[in-house]
């Protein structure tokens, strides 16, 4: 609509005071320029600096195809483009075996208890992959990992039953982390199949077990991939994971190897380069995964679900429950446990007894130590600016989109959803490249951090507004028009209060990521403005488990609070739509 | 109070013309409804007049003030109007009294003054018991009380309305319907209606202007409207009705398959050569047994086609002997005729209105 598009502009005719009242000149175009501009910095200045980075030479700028040459001139470096993609395909495997059962237990039949697969879930997501690995650290280490420990006290054997140091273990804890991807995506798409797809095979004869190989598996196995595709797409840009297990065991991967190329001798342009991959993949999945997903021509894709349903599988359904319980223990209770005991213990290697137990831990994580103090109120200082910020944006992106206030306004949402197809990882070495040398030399201040945080989290904060402002009738607004208030009153006083929900949800989606990030925060953290992540990335090099324990209950505690809050102030669906 | 009028409004989108020279002069204190199917621009014309679109050509003024024309558009906020949405728009974060009293608000009314001029339209609304609750808490009818109260509180200069009861069920529309014209008839405000149910536009207005394609089709009373239509357009669409052509030859016009003579119409009619065409009212068509004597009116042969009964009468076709066109005939419920039977069917040409 053209009408809203330019501001009303005075005809010739009319005296002067009249027509004032027709220049009713909305701020709405400065507003267009203002995102516009600040979507650059945040998304197009980085991306485009990690490019033009990656085509120049270190020190004087001039261009080259070297770093190219040298990402991929070296076995080792394609090594760990193989072996990530090796680790994405596997981890996405183990992720189908935990959720698939799972989500149709939950989706379709009679297993009691069906909270219990929640609980897991959630837990999954509460826990960070990095804490997930550190519980792991102390279940399964080769020497002092207890499950190793008792292994040898049973058997008299030398060596450890499973060490987690290993290119298994790395992908047992992404898989842990990532299956409720997989669980969400295909539970989704089970709910939309109508029992009476199952009911007309059965009425000819089918037995249950056929008819959910052969009618329900191939009409959820889009949802399924689109699963795969992210938990792929997850485990190539991980940097926690790889990082605190896989230097030690000496496997070499894609984000590993960036971060080298961080360290001595300092390698920004070839880690630019070497960077490249990790997008393109991501790009195309994403495209991919897109294609699947809106597939027409599938029934489970019209909405329409029909009646379910659950079916009576008799015992089987406390084999599910088992397998539920299972895959939780792995993926929360074990870690999560062994963790809470760690915090509390002296040292980890004494086992549990009275004369082990202390509180000294949590004394010098909260009390003494500055370092630990400092990474703390960094975490939620840069979370929740960088929500506040994120949201603005979105906010103002999204109500200009809907109302469709300025043309071209779909470059500014173009803009705002770019980033979910950039790993956190990419994003990071974007921002390094653009904004941490001079002229900006923002290297190693809080600003430069906040700002990728809000980059890196604009797609779920923008996918929130959006999803907001179109749930309220634009008539809302028009009515207060009509009565005599112009735009700002109708969104002070009608907008503003219908979307308190939609804030608090958009806030809290990206503070509780935000306060545990890490692979975008590893890059650009200086000595002054370090996080919890990055210091227990540290500390665990340190070999400090009680004292990283105590940090990851501090997160597992902070994280479980505000994810009761948003349960509770928001909604069930909270955390858990799959298209964010 | 005011005076509205549209003088040449033209609403372009790309090359369709939304709305095509729409000129309505609307009286101070008048009912006018914008009558039409979907798609006939009269949500579009009604947008211009609040100001939320801008028209491609045109003028809109107000007690002769320029609102709207193609460079200028005064923001709606501006305009001392005030409107009545089809989703209601009622604020679901404000009480019934919040939203009522909102508008009095913004016009920087005292508080008491507020409180005073919120219940006594809240009386009027017989909304009153219902004051502290939220809009949630309210029924379809209720809400659209609440709007009602809303937009009159303000005693605004026009009073804008975009098709208010096509969310409302049967009865409470037929309800509705009467307490808009009570409401207009209390306060007085020029009015403009949107509606495609010509029952609300017949019930409410004082005058009706039917759109079709962008374009005023015919702005008149509801009896003119209904018993003058202008066009085939307006007489199909206000009402049922049989469309048939004539030809006058030598003092009569030749139907296909009857002739009627021509002294039987009204003067004017009688006075028009050529091809003609009628609007014949189902209900102004009678059928008699075969072989009754005429009672002054012409008749001709028919056979029954088809029939239904709807309660309070018969639908019957029937096809004057002859002919290929079948009639709609609206009977009372004691004349019965079976399908196949021959039957006279009686005209009245001082009723058939000529297009």
């Amino acid at each position: 609509m053209t009408d809203n598009v330019t501001p009303y502009v005075g005809s010739a005719a009319g005296n002067r005071g009249y027509m004032r009242r027709f220049l009713n000149l909305e701020p709405i175009n400065l507003l267009w320029a203002l995102l516009f501009l600040v979507l650059i910095v945040l998304v197009v200045g980085p991306i485009g600096f990690l490019i033009k980075v990656s085509f120049q030479e270190g020190g004087n700028g001039s261009f080259t195809l070297d770093n190219y040459l040298e990402a991929y001139g070296r076995w080792r470096y394609l090594q760990a483009l193989i072996n990530s993609c090796l680790l994405g395909a596997c981890t996405a495997l183990l992720c189908v075996i935990f959720a698939v059962p799972m989500a149709w237990a939950v989706s379709r039949t009679n297993m009691p208890a069906k909270w219990f697969a929640w609980a897991s879930v959630l837990g999954a997501f509460i826990l960070p992959p990095y804490l997930t690995s550190i519980g792991w650290i102390l279940i399964a280490g080769p020497n002092s990992g207890w499950l190793n420990e008792g292994w040898r006290w049973l058997t008299g054997a030398e060596t450890p039953l499973f060490n987690i140091y290993s290119f298994f273990g790395i992908v047992l804890m992404i898989a842990l982390n990532a299956f409720p991807f997989i669980f969400l995506f295909t539970k989704a798409g089970l709910d939309m199949i109508s029992t009476e797809m199952e009911e007309a095979a059965a009425i000819l004869g089918s037995p249950t077990w056929y008819t959910s190989l052969k009618i329900t598996l191939p009409l959820v196995w889009p949802s399924i991939l689109g699963g795969i595709i992210i938990v792929f797409l997850e485990s190539i840009a991980l940097f926690g994971v790889p990082a605190i297990l896989g230097i030690p065991a000496r496997i070499n991967l894609v984000t590993t190897q960036l971060f080298q190329f961080f360290g001595y001798p300092f390698k920004m342009e070839v880690a630019a380069a070497y960077a490249m991959p990790l997008l393109l993949i991501t790009i195309s999945l994403i495209w991919v995964q897109r294609l699947l997903l809106n597939r027409k021509g599938f029934v489970t894709q019209t909405g329409k679900g029909g009646e379910r349903r659950e079916l009576d599988i008799g015992k089987w359904k406390w084999v599910l429950l088992a397998w539920c319980g299972f895959v939780g223990a792995l993926a929360m209770y074990l870690p999560g446990y062994t963790m809470v005991v760690a915090s509390f213990s002296e040292a980890w290697g004494k086992g549990m007894s009275a004369s082990n137990l202390t509180l000294a831990n949590y004394y010098d994580v909260l009390f003494v130590s500055r370092l630990t103090q400092e990474a703390i109120v960094n975490s939620f200082y840069f979370a929740g600016v960088a929500a506040c910020g994120a949201l603005t944006i979105a906010l103002c992106v999204a109500y200009v989109v809907t109302r469709k206030l300025v043309p071209f306004a779909n470059v500014l949402a173009f803009l705002c959803m770019a980033p979910f197809v950039i790993p956190g990882i990419v994003l990071a070495i974007g921002f390094y490249a653009a904004y941490a040398p001079p002229p900006l030399g923002l290297y190693g201040t809080s600003a430069i951090i906040i700002v990728a945080f809000i980059a890196r989290f604009l797609p779920i904060s923008y996918g929130t507004a959006a999803a907001g402002m179109r749930s309220i009738n634009p008539e809302m607004e028009e009515a207060v028009r009509v009565l005599g208030g112009g735009r700002l009153t109708a969104i002070r006083y009608v907008v503003a209060p219908l979307l308190k929900k939609t804030l608090f949800a958009g806030f809290l989606l990206v503070f509780i990521p935000a306060t545990r990030e890490l692979s975008a925060a590893i890059f650009l953290v200086g000595p002054s403005s370090r996080v919890m992540s990055v210091l227990i990335f540290d500390m665990t090099e340190e070999g400090r488990f009680e004292a990283v324990a105590a940090i990851g209950c501090i997160i597992l505690v902070t994280t479980t609070f505000f994810v009761w809050l948003g349960f509770k102030l928001v909604g069930r669906d909270f955390m858990m739509r799959t298209n964010h | 109070m005011a005076k509205l009028d549209l003088n040449g409004i033209t609403k372009l989108y790309g090359e369709a013309r939304a709305v095509d020279d729409v000129n309505l002069s609307i009286e101070e204190g008048e009912f006018v409804s914008l009558l039409g199917p979907s798609g006939c621009g009269k949500t579009t014309t009604l947008r211009m007049i609040a100001g939320f679109m801008r028209p491609s050509s045109g003028t809109i003024t107000m007690e002769g003030r320029e609102l709207s024309s193609a460079r200028t558009s005064l923001p709606p906020e501006r305009r001392d109007m005030s409107m009545i949405f089809q989703s209601y728009a009622i604020w679901p974060n404000m009480t019934v009294a919040q939203n009522v009293g909102f508008g009095l608000k913004l016009r920087k009314f005292s508080k008491s003054e507020i409180d005073r001029q919120v219940m006594e339209i809240l009386r009027v609304t017989k909304m009153d018991h219902l004051a502290d609750r939220y809009p949630a808490e309210l029924s379809g009818g209720q809400q659209q009380r609440v709007a009602l109260a809303r937009a009159i509180v303000v005693k605004p200069g026009v009073l804008l309305l975009d098709e208010p009861l096509s969310n409302l069920d049967a009865n409470l529309r037929e309800e509705m319907r009467f307490e808009i014209r009570r409401l207009h008839d209390e306060f007085g405000i020029t009015t403009v209606y949107v509606t495609h149910d010509q029952g609300e536009a017949m019930v409410a207005s004082d005058r009706i202007a039917v759109m079709n394609a962008g374009r005023i089709e015919q702005i008149d009373t509801p009896f003119d409207l209904y018993n003058k239509p202008r066009s085939h357009f307006v007489a199909s669409f206000i009402g049922r009705t049989n469309l048939i052509t004539g030809k006058q030859v030598g003092g009569a016009f030749e139907f296909d398959g009857f002739r009627l003579d021509a002294g039987a119409f009204p003067a004017e009619t009688a006075a028009r050569t050529g091809m003609v065409d009628f609007s014949v009212r189902p209900q102004l068509l009678r059928l008699l047994p075969e072989g009754s004597q005429p009672n002054g009116k012409p008749a001709v042969q028919a056979v029954v086609d088809e029939r239904s009964y709807l309660g309070e009468n018969w639908d019957y076709l029937v096809r004057p002997a002859g002919t290929g066109k079948a009639l709609r005939v609206s009977a009372l419920p004691s004349d019965r005729h079976e399908v196949g039977a021959t039957v006279m069917l009686e005209f009245d040409p001082e009723q058939m209105v000529a297009l």
